[in-house]
């Protein structure tokens, strides 16, 4: 599914002393099974744009068309726009409230009107997506799971909706690098067998780099760049000035073109690297 | 020689240290009827004073747990702790023992319990009992350590997560503690939160001269440190400085731990032939390296 956002602008508390414009005039484009990185730090707007794309939040002004539908428009049904566009909020686990871990992820898919065995398929499915044991943990209750169990079951929740556009706000903030690692790995490979459009919402440069096709740069509630990872991380200067930085690895590289070591500067990840600084040091001792 | 030069001397040898944490032979057993959990077992550690130790180790591997039992919030089964030589079991002490070694959480959100900034701050010295001048001087110097002197009348629900934790910080060091245990102090910040929140734990240790125990899961926060200490299923696996413990890339990614991008670089061209050092830890570092190379 596609999304578009046309001159959106979101203003809390309108006309009273707290008026605060959270996302200012802006449009991007986001195509059908594209996997974009959403950046920006604290109060730069991510979470308020994010939260109109499944109608949590009504814009002041601008359109935002799902599949060209508006979804601002009166005559859409909010239950539409959620069963299409699965958003999974910061430190999802803190919204568990069922007994068992079954119950908690077939909540959604119950709301749907689906019948039991729907139900039960897709709880199976979900659970297998996010390598939960099924058998094993469907009856416990998920506040006897570890922090990175409880945050996988509440992702399994949003994905037993089987929404079309999935929307992650640091979905790995908190975890240790194993169990961010795994999050990030089952993202990954789920978008690959399902085409589906994502869209994370991330501070780590790496893992960004890693994983998407766009990325989405936003500051003061304005879209400040857009484009590739190795287009967006050249912008060192930019990115720098608004709180964000690159990942070490091309912050490196950078810095070994400064020294007239002459790389490859769109570099991203330490397998690149690796490759670019073997090629240069077998080239010299060929010289 | 009197008796004070002579620990005087000793002082400056390095062997009269004082020790501000001991752990002597801790076991911590959660064990219930349905499993049995030893989430410490057999620990000794010792902090001295004015030190930086950075603890590292996977959920689940026992970090926050040591780290209860370093202002008696858990008491061991087996074993002792002590605390500037006060041992945790002894309950008169207590209070002592929290003052001396206060505790910063994950969460700014649940350490805060006022709704002025300052009020918060005055929360810990109202309880020991101070006179109204004495508060007074301990919040205007714990706010000016932090750098949130200006924010001192607001209401703490309107700040970032970074000012929120550093208003946190702010009610411990108004204990004028001698020791600080961070839990995941940054876990929930954004980049710029954290290095505030580093920026400051590296004040408090280096001018305020308060020792430090810093547990986090990022890697780049513990190049800085004295010591790092890596954990493993209740045991301490690893513990040396940065260098020592990031030169050992291969073992701290079978504890499912990262190490910083350029050492794990470094280390994949030292197995292809190339000649580089193995304790790389900053950008800086390699780049001098790999000019040297040209």
């Amino acid at each position: 599914m596609s999304i578009k956002i046309e001159n959106l602008t979101h203003i809390y508390n309108p006309s009273s002393p707290f008026e605060t414009t959270a996302l200012d005039n802006i449009s991007f484009e986001v195509t059908e099974g594209e996997f974009i990185g959403l950046i920006g730090h604290t109060g730069s707007g991510k979470s308020t744009l994010i939260q109109h794309l499944n109608g949590l939040l009504k814009p002041t002004k601008g359109k935002i068309l799902i599949n060209q539908v508006d979804i601002t428009s009166k005559d859409v049904k909010l239950q539409d726009i959620r069963k299409n566009v699965g958003l999974v909020f910061q430190y999802p686990e803190h919204q568990l409230f069922e007994e068992t871990v079954y119950k908690d992820i077939a909540f959604g898919p119950a709301n749907l009107g689906l019948n039991e065995e729907e139900i039960k398929a897709r709880v199976v499915e979900a659970m297998d997506l996010v390598r939960l044991p099924f058998q094993e943990l469907r009856d416990r209750s998920p506040f006897e799971l570890s922090g990175g169990q409880r945050r996988r079951v509440a992702i399994a929740g949003v994905l037993a909706m089987k929404p079309n556009i999935l929307i992650l706000d640091e979905p790995t903030a908190g975890l240790d690098p194993k169990g961010r690692d795994e999050i990030l790995e089952q993202i990954k490979s789920l978008h690959q067998q399902v085409q589906n459009t994502v869209i994370l919402v991330s501070h780590s440069m790496e893992d960004i780099a890693k994983l998407v096709d766009r990325i989405i740069v936003m500051h003061k509630g304005k879209v400040s760049l857009i484009g590739k990872p190795t287009q967006v991380f050249k912008e060192v200067e930019v990115l720098e000035s608004i709180g964000l930085g690159i990942p070490q690895i091309t912050y490196l590289m950078k810095m070994l073109k400064e020294n007239n070591i002459k790389l490859r500067e769109d570099i991203l990840t330490i397998e690149e690297a690796k490759a670019e600084i073997i090629n240069w040091i077998r080239g010299n001792k060929n010289a | 020689m009197s008796y004070e030069g002579a620990l005087y001397i000793e002082f400056k040898r390095g062997i009269y240290m004082e020790k501000m944490i001991k752990v002597d032979k801790v076991t911590y057993d959660y064990s219930n009827s349905e499993k049995e959990v030893i989430a410490l077992n057999n620990i000794s550690l010792e902090v001295k004073q004015g030190e930086f130790v950075v603890i590292i180790g996977h959920n689940g591997s026992g970090k926050s747990t040591l780290a209860k039992h370093l202002n008696a919030l858990l008491l061991p089964t087996e074993g002792d702790v002590f605390v500037k030589g006060l041992n945790t079991k002894d309950e008169s002490k207590i209070w002592d023992i929290r003052q001396f070694a206060g505790m910063v959480f994950q969460n700014p959100d649940n350490q805060i319990v006022a709704t002025i900034v300052e009020e918060d701050v005055a929360f810990g010295p109202e309880n020991l009992g101070l006179q109204p001048n004495e508060i007074r001087n301990r919040i205007e110097s714990s706010l000016k350590v932090v750098d949130m002197e200006e924010f001192r009348h607001k209401a703490p629900h309107l700040l970032s997560g970074g000012q929120k934790q550093r208003i946190a910080i702010a009610g411990v060091i108004a204990m004028r503690p001698s020791c600080i245990i961070f839990d995941e102090p940054t876990a929930m910040l954004d980049p710029s939160g954290r290095k505030e929140v580093i920026n400051t734990i590296k004040k408090l240790n280096k001018e305020e001269q308060i020792t430090i125990i810093h547990i986090t899961h990022f890697m780049e926060e513990a190049v800085n440190a004295d010591r790092v200490i890596v954990m493993e299923d209740g045991d301490i696996v690893l513990e040396g400085t940065p260098r020592e413990v990031f030169s050992q890339v291969e073992r701290l990614k079978k504890l499912a731990l990262d190490v910083p991008q350029v050492t794990e670089l470094a280390h994949q061209l030292i197995k292809e032939g190339i000649d580089l050092p193995h304790d790389i830890l900053t950008v800086d570092e390699m780049v001098m390296k790999l000019c040297q190379l040209k």
